[in-house]
């Protein structure tokens, strides 16, 4: 039997992985709820009201995108708009070779590996280098990030210390502090030797033209302390009204991220560095992405631009912890993914319809989404988008006997009482493939077909 | 692109002008996140120096007692800004080879770095950085340990204070706590990038 693409991939999953992968999220998730509930005396009323300036943000976008451009122009910053992959990755390459640059530093940024950034820099004979330590690994391995916070979620220290070994970084250790102190050595000398720092922006002030940025490792402030060139590569969704929302924004960030009062760098970058600093880029580039989010915003799921790519949903969500990360075969797993991937693939939406099908829809991505997004709600527009789209599904039952009996009342009261049956046939002596797969792993309770109606005609005496 | 420039932002318009109406930007009470209750009533150095205690980060009020950690870690070579310098050189004393010029292509030399802070923010044990007040920014980073000098008046109570205050600097950083990474398996490693130790010197 067939299975969505999905299915596919978490049942090639090692037990250790998928263990391992079940216990962090797990962890990250408690630690995270303990500390908001602790703290704040509400902090649903905190989530929806972040989710509304991010709504307001993304709705008014057409008067702060000029606003914010007229901004960085202003403090000293030279603006790019791409509106597609292809353009942005072109941009950046114009930059580093009117600056006859040849190597990058790369802080972590998704935008970055959703247009392939790396390999395109690669192709043209340029180097960019990972400097976030996962992101690091996950270059050396020419692997994939599984998690939106945690890159290597899946990988153990044995497979990281192999690694590194074959890399020349040192013999086989498989100590995360010897790991850690080796990548720490070896990238120091790579950000003095750089000519462009690259990173993303976790937000963007439309009222200052302030690029925030937090990273707990450093290396995006490294970035910005020995190359003389700053390039930001952000998605248009990334604005934020004022100043002062940024406060209620990044109180939530580190506490739903990754369970921290506040992330341990957090930088506000208005502009090329003082004239009176000596390190630091003197020349600063911002480059605003479009990439499918303008169709995004036009569609009925344009509430998934609020995202400020926390991490929370994933941590929760009952279905990546069962799967990981790879099977959602993009940048963006997990809940998030599963709405925004989709999305993202414009007219070739049916590769990735299979995700907004992968949930029980239980409500746990909202809960803890610190922008409030519906994801359940927006995961239902899609599957109603795939469904009119005649997108094949496979793994799912055929319905269509299902709605001429359901459609036929004498057909109807038939199956109601022949249900009774179900009680003593044992289900795998069903003959359909996919009621047996799911009665694998489940038991049916006592049948009780018939119930509503007799209380009904009672009730109509 | 300026091509691109045009595309994206009519793309824009033509996707929000079919809504009837657009959220409003909300009214709040810009306190709202504040953590009041554990604010209220404290000597905002003392709640410093404990909010940066509970970040694995460490604060001195007296700079003997700073050069006195230094020494027992074994960190006696290193960077200090030059216009702290003249104060803290008496309480340093022999046995510490300090330079006020860092030299870029000898990073590692420098075990620690002294750099001046623009502010810090009790709250959350954040100490707060500038161009203006950071003589050097690799000086503030690339040593194992960082000591940031944080005069008493500039510490904010909280966040929502901080931001308020960001002012005209193009640089601003907030520090809470050494460099940090979890990647490994989930586990606790301090000092990736940045610092291992992180202190404020507050005086
Ligand atoms: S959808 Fe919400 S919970 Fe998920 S990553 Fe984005 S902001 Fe975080």
């Amino acid at each position: 039997m067939r299975f969505q693409p999905i299915d596919q991939y978490s049942a090639g999953l090692k037990a250790d992985t998928r263990a391992s992968v079940y216990q962090s999220t797990k962890s990250t998730h408690e630690k995270r709820t303990k500390l908001l509930f602790d703290q704040f005396a509400d902090p649903d009323r905190l989530r929806e009201l972040a989710g509304e300036i991010k709504q307001h943000a993304i709705e008014n976008l057409d008067t702060y995108l000029p606003q914010v451009e007229a901004r960085l122009k202003a403090n000293g910053a030279q603006v790019h708009w791409a509106g597609t992959a292809e353009s942005a990755c072109a941009t950046v390459l114009k930059i580093m070779r009117d600056r006859g640059a040849t190597k990058m530093v790369k802080a972590k940024t998704m935008v970055s590996e959703e247009i392939e950034l790396a390999h395109f820099l690669e192709q043209h004979g340029l180097e960019a280098l990972e400097t976030d330590l996962g992101e690091f690994i996950v270059q050396i391995d020419d692997d994939h990030p599984s998690h939106i916070v945690r890159p290597i979620i899946h990988k153990n220290r044995r497979e990281i210390a192999t690694s590194f070994e074959r890399e020349g970084l040192g013999a086989y250790n498989d100590d995360p502090g010897t790991i850690t102190r080796r990548a720490r050595h070896f990238l120091r000398h790579k950000y003095l030797e750089a000519d462009v720092g690259l990173t993303g922006a976790n937000f963007v002030s439309a009222e200052s033209g302030r690029i925030v940025l937090v990273t707990n490792e450093g290396n995006s402030r490294f970035c910005l302390a020995a190359t003389k060139c700053h390039i930001v590569l952000v998605g248009i969704e990334k604005i934020v009204p004022r100043d002062c929302d940024l406060s209620i924004l990044l109180n939530l960030l580190g506490r739903s991220g990754t369970a921290q009062d506040l992330t341990v760098y957090t930088e506000f970058i208005s502009g090329p560095k003082a004239p009176t600093q000596p390190d630091g880029p003197e020349e600063m580039h911002v480059i605003f992405v479009d990439n499918g989010r303008t169709e995004v915003l036009a569609s009925d799921c344009r509430e998934i631009l609020r995202c400020i790519r926390c991490g929370a949903c994933l941590n929760v969500c009952p279905v990546y912890r069962q799967a990981s990360g790879h099977a959602y075969r993009s940048v963006y797993p997990g809940p998030v993914g599963a709405v925004l991937s989709p999305l993202l693939m414009k007219d070739k939406f049916p590769q990735k319809a299979d995700l907004p099908k992968a949930s029980s829809l239980c409500g746990a991505c909202n809960e803890v989404c610190p922008v409030n997004i519906p994801i359940p709600d927006l995961l239902l527009r899609l599957r109603n988008r795939a469904k009119e789209e005649n997108v094949p599904s496979p793994g799912t039952p055929p319905m269509g006997a299902w709605a001429l009996m359901a459609s036929q009342p004498t057909a109807w009261k038939a199956a109601l009482a022949g249900g009774k049956l179900l009680d003593y046939v044992p289900t795998k002596l069903i003959p359909v493939p996919a009621l047996q797969a799911w009665a694998d792993k489940r038991a049916l309770p006592t049948w009780r077909g018939g119930e509503f109606r007799k209380w009904l005609r009672q009730r109509a005496k | 692109m300026t091509d691109d420039r045009e595309a994206i932002l009519s793309r824009v318009r033509g996707a929000l002008a079919p809504l009837r109406e657009r959220a409003p930007l909300p009214q709040y009470d810009a306190d709202m996140a504040v953590l009041r209750k554990m604010i209220a009533g404290r000597d905002l150095a003392e709640l410093l120096a404990e909010r940066m205690k509970r970040v694995s980060a460490h604060a001195y009020t007296s700079a003997a007692a700073v050069a006195e950690f230094l020494k027992a870690g074994g960190w006696t070579r290193g960077y200090c800004d030059p216009a702290l310098w003249p104060q803290l050189a008496p309480h340093f004393g022999a046995g510490f080879t300090v330079e006020t010029d860092f030299d870029r292509k000898r990073v590692d030399d420098y075990a620690f770095g002294i750099t001046r802070a623009a502010g810090a923010v009790a709250e959350s044990g954040t100490i707060v950085l500038n161009d203006a007040a950071t003589s050097r920014r690799l000086a503030a980073l690339a040593p194992w340990v960082h000591i940031a000098v944080v005069e008493r008046a500039t510490i904010f109570s909280d966040l929502t204070q901080a931001v308020a205050a960001l002012g005209p600097d193009r640089n601003v950083v907030w520090v809470t706590g050494p460099s940090k990474t979890a990647d490994v398996e989930g586990i606790l490693i301090e000092g990736v990038h940045g610092p291992g130790v992180q202190i404020a010197l507050i005086v």
